[in-house]
């Protein structure tokens, strides 16, 4: 497509190469100070407050963690985490030697393979609520994405939708999970589940908070195609089809990635909750066991699961910010 | 009776206001012969657009109506194709996928996958921008991204090609050089044209009729102007030519001494009152 490509140095390293270079050193300077200098000025301030406000306040479970404690606990998660993998990897050799051993003798024998039922450590804990939320997301896009473009399209149909979309819209998702624990009890009962319970009303409670913002973003999207374009597909007579593809939805790519953004962020908030409140496995149970086991390491780890799911809830933003990049036309356009 | 390639007949308009109707055009009557180039002009506000529009089959008239070809247009199609001011590119294709488009609609089943491609070509090479192919309209000028409009619309094979201010958002050595491509492609392929300006140099140099239009609301066709001059045209003669200052100086007289606007300020100014129709107008399209 692009046939001005050219080789560009990330940004990230760019006024190192300019440097290097020779260029102009004073610019470059400016620059590396704004890019790199601030952001890393403003961490250790945020550091320094926090630790010196963490020393203050004496809880039942002791001091507030500071930064130093909280990192500690990070690597100390990192070692329960690869003990428990080794224990898994013990286990499992073990049960291999049993099952060997007895075919030896009795060639008849059916071995049983069991799971090992360790507990779940931090990091598992992560993956679980990533797969969770994702899952989530994707469901509540496929279903928003669509229903946004035909209440975009037709004002009927818009008039129809728009009151539900807005009573369901401010419902939180605490309200919803009770309904939903008992619903998918009632209804998702088999013998061989390929989904834990806890997994699905997690994943449904997701669904539920994140359809809206992306269905509304998009209506707008579609609402807000020029009236030079949707002139243009009249006198061309496009099919509605033709006329979905190649007019409006190009339009609307903006306003539904900004709903989609928004739809992400909501999803990951409204997991957490729904973990702490169902109990199901994910980042949100690991912080409400931390809150009951109440050792004199709680409150750093809690703030371990904090820090991450910050992250995540970042890096998951830059995703989509990266995906709107790449499927956008517009790579002029500012994103942040 | 013989009929019209292209005929209007008593074309009244009136947009529903909230203050009751609003009638924009009063029994417009026109008929256009095959090949003509006619260009309407007036002030703006007098509803030139809305013309082009009912041509365009955008708008529907509320009494009167149109027939080309003896059959009569109600809904817009390929075979009136338009060039907007604008120019109204997609902006996320490029420049040959924007002509494919439409080629694609119309020529489908009708030519094969390398004839269309042929065609998009030719079309393409007509207003001189073979050489931009796989550029996107945003990596292109304003002059360029027009003659690419005017190219999407020539590709459709028109009977009719309507042109809605074409250039009026370019710049005058843009203008004249595009004024000059579209004498010589109308020449060449003996379009008939309907061409809204509100620049009398342009009406003058290009058409064959100057249809001059009363000032709104209610506007209705004020006279009509033959300009009998020999093609091909040349702006340059034709600057100290007696004859093309008689008619720029008719086309002058018309819209300053006879149909002299008188610009009211407040709600009730023909101007405000228009933009309230193009927003009902609007509404009723979508």
């Amino acid at each position: 497509m692009n046939t001005n490509l050219s080789l560009k140095t990330p940004r990230a390293i760019a006024p190192f190469v300019n440097l290097a270079r020779g260029e102009s050193p004073r610019a470059q300077l400016d620059v590396l100070f704004r890019t790199v200098g601030l952001p890393v000025i403003g961490l250790m301030v945020f550091l320094m407050l926090w630790s010196g406000v963490a020393g203050k306040i004496d809880t039942s479970l002791g001091q507030f963690p500071g930064p130093a404690q909280v990192w500690n606990q990070a690597e100390a998660l990192y070692v329960e985490h690869v003990a428990e993998r080794e224990k898994a990897e013990a286990f499992y050799e073990r049960q291999d030697d049993r099952i060997a051993e007895r075919l030896a003798n009795d060639p008849g024998y059916e071995p049983r393979i069991h799971d090992y039922t360790g507990k779940a450590t931090f990091f598992d804990q992560v993956i679980t609520s990533l797969i969770t939320v994702l899952s989530g997301f994707l469901i509540a896009s496929i279903i928003a994405i669509p229903l946004g473009i035909i209440t975009g399209l037709s004002r009927n149909l818009y008039a129809a939708f728009n009151p539900l979309v807005q009573i369901f819209k401010p419902v939180s998702p605490l309200a919803w999970l009770p309904l939903v624990t008992i619903v998918v009890s009632a209804v998702y009962v088999t013998d061989d589940p390929m989904f834990d319970k806890s997994f699905l009303t997690s994943m449904i409670t997701v669904v539920l908070c994140s359809l809206w913002p992306t269905m509304i973003n998009t209506t707008v999207g579609v609402n807000t195609v020029s009236r030079d374009l949707l002139n243009v597909s009249q006198v061309l007579r496009l099919g509605w089809l033709t006329h979905v593809v190649k007019i409006v939805l190009p339009s609307s790519i903006p306003m539904i990635f900004t709903g989609l953004r928004l739809s992400l962020g909501i999803a990951w908030m409204v997991l957490i909750a729904a973990e702490m409140l169902a109990q199901s496995p994910g980042l949100g149970k690991f912080v409400w066991d931390e809150f009951q086991n109440g050792s004199s390491d709680s409150l750093a780890r809690i703030m371990v699961a904090v820090l991450v799911i910050g992250l995540i809830g970042f890096l998951l933003d830059r995703g989509m910010l990266a995906l709107q990049r790449a499927m956008s036309w517009d790579k002029t356009a500012i994103m942040r | 009776m013989t009929q019209s390639h292209l005929e209007l007949t008593g074309v009244d308009i009136e947009f529903p206001t909230p203050k009751g109707p609003f009638q924009a055009l009063d029994n417009i009557n026109l008929k256009v012969d095959e090949g003509e180039f006619i260009s309407l002009i007036g002030h703006s506000g007098c509803g030139k657009s809305t013309v082009l529009n009912i041509l365009a089959g955008l708008h529907q008239a509320t009494r009167g109506g149109v027939l080309l070809d003896g059959r009569e247009v109600d809904q817009p199609g390929p075979e009136r194709a338009v060039v907007f001011q604008n120019h109204s590119l997609l902006p996320w294709l490029t420049v040959y996928q924007n002509v494919e488009l439409a080629v694609k609609k119309v020529f489908k089943g009708r030519m094969s996958r390398a004839e269309m491609r042929d065609w998009i070509h030719h079309n393409l090479a007509l207003v001189q921008m073979d050489h931009a192919l796989h550029k996107r309209p945003d990596e292109i000028s304003g002059g360029m991204k027009q003659r690419v409009g005017i190219a999407r619309a020539l590709a459709m094979q028109p009977k009719v090609l309507l042109m809605d201010e074409p250039f009026g958002a370019l710049d005058a050595l843009t203008r004249a050089h595009l004024q000059d491509s579209l004498m010589e492609i109308q020449a060449d392929l003996g379009n008939t044209v309907i061409m809204i300006t509100h620049d009398v140099d342009e009406a003058v140099l290009l058409s064959d009729r100057i249809v001059m239009m009363t000032n709104g609301p209610a506007a209705t066709v004020g006279e009509i102007l033959t300009i009998d001059l020999p093609r091909p045209r040349n702006r340059l003669a034709l600057a100290d030519d007696p004859t093309y200052n008689h008619y720029r100086h008719e086309v002058l007289t018309f819209l300053y001494e006879k149909q002299k606007k008188v610009e009211e300020i407040g709600s009730s100014s023909p101007a405000a009152a228009k933009g309230t129709t193009k927003d009902k107008a609007k509404e009723r399209v979508a």
